[in-house]
């Protein structure tokens, strides 16, 4: 089971209590009828489904209810960091440091 | 390679079983191959047997990280059927369900393809509703699939609950008599056996850690940690990993990992009789002819390279498949494994052709890939050796996710097993 850190309740909790809400700063376009196929497709279904550290959306859902973002190594399932959601995206390089 | 029968089976064991030849060489890799086929699963070794078979191409390599048949094909519930709702999906389950009524024949190899017969359970009114659209779609596509009642459905699968106070009541089910399962290792090793036969090379233990190509773009070969071995074209059917590997190719694709789990029973005599799936609830049940209950579980919620996946969704399996069958709450559970599935948006498969001139791909069987081994592996080497696709493989193109032509078998709510 994970441990998860909410930043908002300040607290680390197991995985029942989040959800998994997909890949993190994932934006959308400001004039939607700017954009070609190919950016919707980009928009809808690209993923980076990266093997390492991810940056991903999580959601306190039976805690405070809300959207946070995490970064998590999908190799070894451990969390790097989580943070607010609209925070920006923390530096890898320096999450990784001290790491093994 | 022994041709196995009733007479070398005699002779080896007047000889006490010690001269078995091996069921194929541990190649290693030469120079040069015409096609090289990354991942020796069920797909991939399936697709070097029907290039070698069907097309004359035996200059091919199939290469895997591990062991042959160690992917998901070694660790699925083997769940096969055929009753998804589209036409194109219907077209492609189907020719697989019809080459696996005669594979073992024509592997020389028992698959131990079993046509028990895979019952869906309704357990809500949505359920009933959209399992008869599913069997009236089946049936305008020459798909068998019927409609039990309860009653029905406890006479199929005795060991069912259908007691209206159960917590997840039977209100009837989707029967497919054709579905079934098979014996998941066997069918890696007869492919791999058979392709090795034709001159196939398996090359084990090797991972590709890069797809190179030319400088008009076309493919030239890959990267291994045994080092660079040229080919003319490549075909990547590596399951979970498709993505990382197409990656270095410069190909995206729409697919997350996710791990999917599944655990095993301690063996007990015969006690049930073909496969049950409940996809509301995720639990997913056969018995093995080794005895032991086999228990497939839903995806975990996050995506995941760890091959273990969360003990809170096996609890949750557990918990639904005693409510379901009472009768196996007392049962005591031995193994417990997590296989990586790479699952699409639409959760149909990509199998077809990509931007990259030489390279070909057979991905995102998410969950359910393992009874479209023989239909896809077929179809996919027809798509390699001829550089277009199978009239069966042709809608399940990457571009769909650009035109809009989705598969949507996911909006179908046929959960995939
Ligand atoms: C627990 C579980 C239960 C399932 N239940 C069912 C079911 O009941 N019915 C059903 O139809 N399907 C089921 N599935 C899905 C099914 O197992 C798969 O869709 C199917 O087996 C995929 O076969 P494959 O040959 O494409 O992949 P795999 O067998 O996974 O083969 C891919 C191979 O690629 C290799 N590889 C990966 N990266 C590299 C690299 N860089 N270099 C070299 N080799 C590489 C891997 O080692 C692996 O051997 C289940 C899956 C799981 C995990
Ligand atoms: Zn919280």
């Amino acid at each position: 089971m994970l441990l998860i850190h909410c930043p908002y309740c300040d607290e680390t909790l197991p995985e029942a209590e989040f959800t998994y809400a997909g890949q993190a700063h994932v934006v959308r376009a400001q004039d939607p009828s700017s954009q070609d196929d190919g950016q919707w497709e980009d928009f809808l279904f690209m993923r980076e489904n990266a093997r390492g550290p991810h940056y991903e959306r999580w959601r306190h859902f039976h805690g405070c209810g809300r959207f946070f973002n995490a970064v998590r190594d999908t190799v070894s399932d451990k969390f790097l960091t989580t943070y607010k959601a609209g925070d920006a995206r923390p530096d890898l390089s320096s999450l990784l440091e001290g790491q093994e | 390679m022994t041709r196995f029968n009733a007479f070398t089976l005699l002779k080896n064991a007047v000889t006490g079983h010690k001269n078995w030849t091996e069921q194929w060489p541990d190649s290693q890799p030469k120079s040069e191959y015409d096609v090289i086929i990354v991942g020796a699963g069920g797909h991939g070794l399936g697709a070097a047997y029907y290039l070698a078979s069907q097309h004359g191409i035996t200059n091919v390599a199939v290469i895997d990280k591990g062991w042959l048949g160690g992917g998901n094909t070694g660790r699925n519930t083997t769940i096969i059927r055929s009753n998804y709702l589209y036409d194109e999906s219907a077209r492609l389950f189907d020719h697989a369900v019809d080459l696996w009524e005669g594979l073992s024949q024509e592997l020389n190899y028992n698959v131990m393809y079993s046509r028990r017969g895979c019952l869906m359970l309704a357990h809500n009114v949505h359920d009933v509703q959209s399992f008869k659209r599913h069997i009236h779609a089946n049936r305008l596509n020459g798909v068998d699939n019927r409609w039990l009642t309860t009653e029905e459905c406890k006479d199929y699968c005795p060991p069912l609950n259908v007691s209206p106070n159960a917590r997840y009541p039977v209100m009837g089910g989707a029967l497919q008599e054709r579905a079934g399962t098979a014996r998941h290792d066997a069918v890696a090793w007869g492919y791999a056996r058979g392709a090795a036969m034709r001159g196939v090379d398996i090359i084990q233990n090797c991972a590709v850690t890069a797809i190179r190509r030319n400088p008009d773009g076309s493919v030239a070969g890959v990267e291994t940690e045994k080092g660079f071995i040229k080919a003319k074209k490549v075909a990547v059917s590596a399951a979970g990993h498709t993505s990382v590997v197409m990656q270095t190719a410069g190909v995206r694709l729409p697919l997350e990992s996710y791990p999917l789990q599944a655990l095993v029973s301690e063996p007990v005599k015969p006690i049930f009789p073909c496969v049950v799936m409940s996809n509301a609830v995720h639990a997913y049940i056969s018995q093995s002819d080794k005895g032991e209950l086999v228990i497939g579980s839903g995806t975990d919620q996050y995506t995941s390279y760890s091959q273990r996946g969360g003990l809170p969704l096996i609890e949750h399996t557990v918990a639904a498949i005693t409510e379901v069958f009472p009768i196996f709450n007392r049962m005591r559970m031995l193994r417990k494994w997590g296989g990586i599935v790479d699952v699409t948006p639409d959760r149909s498969a990509i199998l077809g052709k990509t931007p990259v001139e030489g390279l070909y791909v057979n991905c995102g069987w998410g969950t359910g890939g393992f009874k479209a081994t023989p239909g896809a592996a077929h179809v996919f080497a027809w798509t390699i050796a001829k550089n277009e696709p199978h009239p069966i493989n042709a809608p399940f193109t990457l571009d769909r996710f650009r035109t809009g032509r989705l598969i949507d078998e996911a909006a179908a709510a046929a959960v995939a097993h």
